[in-house]
Parts: C-alpha cells; structure tokens; sequence
C-alpha cells in the first residue's frame, strides 16, 4: 500500500443554529482556512471530494451547490459520498492508491438546524419495503443500548460517565457547542426521550463543516514538516436488517480489528463517532481500548455535525498526535443506525 | 376471490418534511433590496464577474462575493423558449415566453418571463427592461418584477457577453 499522510485540517466553530448562512458560506472559511495553514491552493489538489446528505437540505443534488464554496476554474476532477464526509477521505484515499492522485481535498457539511433530524435521517437510512417505518435514530440507539444494559456488557454509571467527561472535555476544543459541566444528580434528573436514552446521553443539533487534505509520501513534505501517516483504514457493514444482528456485539468490527491488526499496537489516544453515550463503553471494551484516553475532544455529545463528525474524529486523531508530539492514534467513524457501518483509522507519527 | 386476496398493484404513502430554509446571507442581502426594487448584483473580488441574483460566492474563484454591485433593470435576452404546455398550478395561460435574462453590467443570467410583445418577434440579443408590481405588493422575490418588455433599443451580439477566460 502506498503512505498517504494527513497533512491538514480545518473545523468551523460548532453552531446550534448557523441562521442565515447556507452551506456554501459554512464550507468557504475552513477551506480557505486550511489552504492559508499551508500556503496552497485549489491548483495543489489533484482530487476533491465531499460528503454531505441533501436530505439535510431538503433538495435533490444539493450537494453540487456546495462545489461553488472552492474554486471549480480551471476544471477540477471530483467526488461526493452521501454519507459521512469520512467516506469522502477514505475514497480518496483509494484514488492516491491507485495512482490517480497525490493530493486530496476533503470536505463535509451538514446543518441539522432546518429540519426534524429524527425524520430525515430515518428517510435516509431505513431501509423500507412498501412504505417508510420512520424509526428514529435516537429509538434505534436505544434499542442497543437496552441489549447492552440487559448483558451487563456496560452499566449506567458509565453512561454517565461518558456524559460528564464529554463535557468536562469539551475545555480541550475551541469548536464544541456544548460546554457546561454536568453532575450526577444533573444527569439522572433529565426525563427520558427513548429509555434508556435521556437527552444527555444524545448529541446536540449541530450545524458546521469540516475540511481535511491528505497528500502521497511522495507530496506531503512539499506541503508540511508534520505529517500524521494513514497506517491503515478498514471499513466494514453490518446488515441493513436490523432483526439479522446481534446488537450486543459487532463481528464486522472485530474483523476489522483483526485486518488492521490493532491487537498489537498500542494507542496513545482514541477519538471515536460516539454519537450516544453507551456507544463509547461498548466500542472502548470491542476495540481494548479501557486504558486509552479516549474522545479527549469531548466527541459527538458536546458537538454533532451531521456528515462532518466521523471525519472530525480522524481530524481530531491527527491534532492530537500532531500536537502532543504522540505516537499511535486510533480515530472511528460511523453511519446507519446502531453502529451499522464502523470505519477504523490507524494514525501513526514518524520520525 | 375476497376482497383481502385481491393482489395489489400498487401502495401510496406519501411523505413529507418540513425545512425552515434560509437563503444564505448573500442572497439575504440580495432579497433585502428588491424588496425596495432595487437590483444589486454581487462581484468576485478575484476575478470580477458581477453575480445576479448572488449565491455567496463565485464558483470559478471558490471565495465570496462580498462586493455589492448596483444594476440597472435594463439588459437583453440571452435565449428564450415558447412554452406550450400548461403546467399544473402555473396561472400563466400558454403559449408563453420564457427567456433567460442579462442584466446590464451582469455576467450571469436568470430566468424570468417576456411579454406586451408578439411571440414571432422576440429574439436573442433583443433589448427588455423590468416590468414592476405596485409598489406597495413588493416583497423579497423577483416576482416583485411581472415580467420584462421590450424597450426601443439595438440589439446586443451577446457573442460579446460571454465570460473572459480567466
């Protein structure tokens, strides 16, 4: 496999509701953000691609008019995934593979705040026969973390573990939503929504944007004495039928953990798509992580960007190590209800 | 054969969400002053095309139009399609013209409707200007404009509005 680093990485703040900016005005700072870091430009990248879901927007291909946020003159070669803008990194990823590209741009947008997320992620994700179920996300999630509860897999208390430390690390990013600090008796006060699910074991309706580059060994010097290096990606699906799985595992993900042989690696930091908090017990002890700091950017509770948080884990893997000059990072991104889909990125720094 | 046993064809279910759509706030400022009948176009600080109406941000460039260009609401057809076909909810009784309009000074331009002209005379290049609604029913939409008419001007050889190659 060829190396293929992440030589960048931009967030626009978090917002509950960006108001009257659109898509495009939400994608066009981190961008320009990101080509100002390391002194580049559209011309430098040989592939683009975005994720994004235009349910979000509410109008079929709405994804094309977030082109207008880069520069398309002269003509440009890109891509879009209609899933988490991840997706977007890991089939850029493949077009650096197969030699198509040395350099990428990956974008992801989303605002949650004009619609009944509950509703449009159940259209774009059930997968109906005759007519919609309309199950919401939140419901399906509980569903799990029911099962979870049920096998003493994970308890309660880490449940509210995860709530605070989410919270209490939200300090440690300058983009997150959501920071008050929260105590026991805060927590077990909030009404259920779906039990065991109250709304703070639920991410916040976020709206905000995300942008990335990643480069060939070949490039990524030209462009940054700091490259995290893509050690290895893997990702795999779950059954689309709910009623097929076993809830309180995932053999898919243990396949991939054995693919990308993580049993032998120790990480430093972890940042993982935990949009719910009973995801982050149940993914910490699946992938051995219980001694690993883990979501140290206090994750998707404190900020959900809709199609932008599961390439903000990888982002936030790569400030990480960046940063704290650390060595082994592990990010996770995920889609489709009841951690169907599951991607593992291994980050690694080199001398 | 019971009823129950009859084999179905066909099943509808409707289905439907609800948005609070924002326009952007480009296009805010854009509404804002033709909801007082002014046209303002939007142009690319790096390469200078003038938009209209403005979207936020030129997509040759990819950065944002933040310069306001007021226009005039003379300019010409840029091309033009006689509709026939009556389209449901639509009050506008065939056959009529649909034309896409450029403005003067603009470099994109928008679709709008032509009329107090015979349809065999209406051509490419052809002079027009803004034909408003009472003042007082304007609102932030460019149907505060009915439609645009011919003016007693040359005809322009829109070969020359098209975009300069950066």
């Amino acid at each position: 496999m060829k190396k293929v680093a992440i030589i960048g990485y931009a967030q626009h703040p978090i917002l509950k509701n960006a108001g009257a900016l659109n898509e495009v005005e939400l994608i066009m700072p981190v961008v320009h953000q990101l080509f100002d870091d390391l002194g580049i430009g559209q011309k430098d990248i040989d592939f683009t691609c975005s994720g994004s879901c235009d349910y979000l927007q509410g109008a079929a291909f709405a994804f094309v008019e977030g082109l207008s946020a880069i520069q398309t003159n002269p003509p440009i070669k890109e891509s879009h995934v209609e899933m988490d803008a991840a997706w977007a990194m890991y089939e850029s990823m493949l077009k650096i593979q197969m030699g198509d590209a040395q350099t990428a741009l990956i974008y992801g947008f989303g605002k949650s705040s004009p619609g009944d997320l509950n509703a449009i992620i159940s259209l774009q994700m059930d997968p109906y026969y005759i007519s919609p179920l309309w199950p919401d996300r939140v419901s399906l999630a509980a569903l799990q973390a029911r099962v979870l509860l049920d096998q003493n897999i994970i308890t309660k208390e880490q449940m509210l573990t995860t709530v605070v430390e989410a919270r209490a690390n939200s300090k440690n990013n300058r983009n997150a939503l959501i920071t008050d600090l929260i105590n026991e008796s805060d927590y077990f006060s909030h009404a259920m929504i779906s039990s065991p699910l109250n709304n703070l074991d639920c991410p916040p309706i976020s709206d905000g944007s995300s942008a990335m580059i990643i480069a060939s060994e070949e490039k990524a010097y030209e462009f940054t004495d700091q490259p995290i290096w893509i050690e290895g990606i893997d990702h795999r699906i779950e059954s689309s039928n709910l009623g097929a799985r076993d809830l309180s595992t995932s053999a898919t993900l243990q396949a991939s953990i054995n693919q990308l042989d993580l049993e032998n690696i120790k990480f430093d930091i972890a940042e993982l798509h935990t949009q719910f908090s009973h995801e982050v017990p149940f993914l910490k002890s699946l992938l051995n992580l219980q001694d690993v700091p883990t979501n140290l950017s206090g994750g998707p509770l404190i900020g959900n960007v809709m199609m932008c948080a599961g390439l903000d884990a990888i982002g936030k893997t790569y400030e990480s190590l960046k940063d704290n000059q650390l060595k082994h990072g592990l990010a996770h991104a995920t889609s489709g209800p009841c951690l169907q889909h599951n991607m593992l990125v291994h980050l690694e720094t080199q001398k | 054969m019971s009823a129950e046993d009859t084999p179905k064809d066909y099943s509808e279910s409707p289905i439907n969400l609800e948005y609070f759509y924002t326009a952007g706030s480009a296009t805010t400022r854009f509404l804002n002053q033709v909801k007082e009948g002014n046209i303002v176009g939007q142009a690319c600080p790096k390469c200078k095309a003038v938009y209209v109406p403005p979207r936020g941000s030129c997509p040759r460039c990819g950065v944002a139009t933040d310069i306001e260009v007021p226009l005039t609401d003379k300019g010409c057809i840029e091309s033009f399609t006689v509709v026939h076909i009556p389209i449901p909810g639509n009050p506008i009784v065939p056959p009529y013209v649909c034309a896409m309009i450029r403005l003067d000074g603009a470099n994109i331009s928008f679709l709008h409707l032509i009329q107090e002209v015979d349809i065999e005379q209406i051509r490419i290049g052809m002079r027009i200007q803004a034909v408003w609604k009472p003042k007082e029913e304007w609102t932030h939409s460019l149907e505060n404009i009915k439609w645009f008419a011919p003016i007693d001007e040359p005809d322009i050889d829109v070969a020359t509005l098209r975009f300069q190659e950066l």
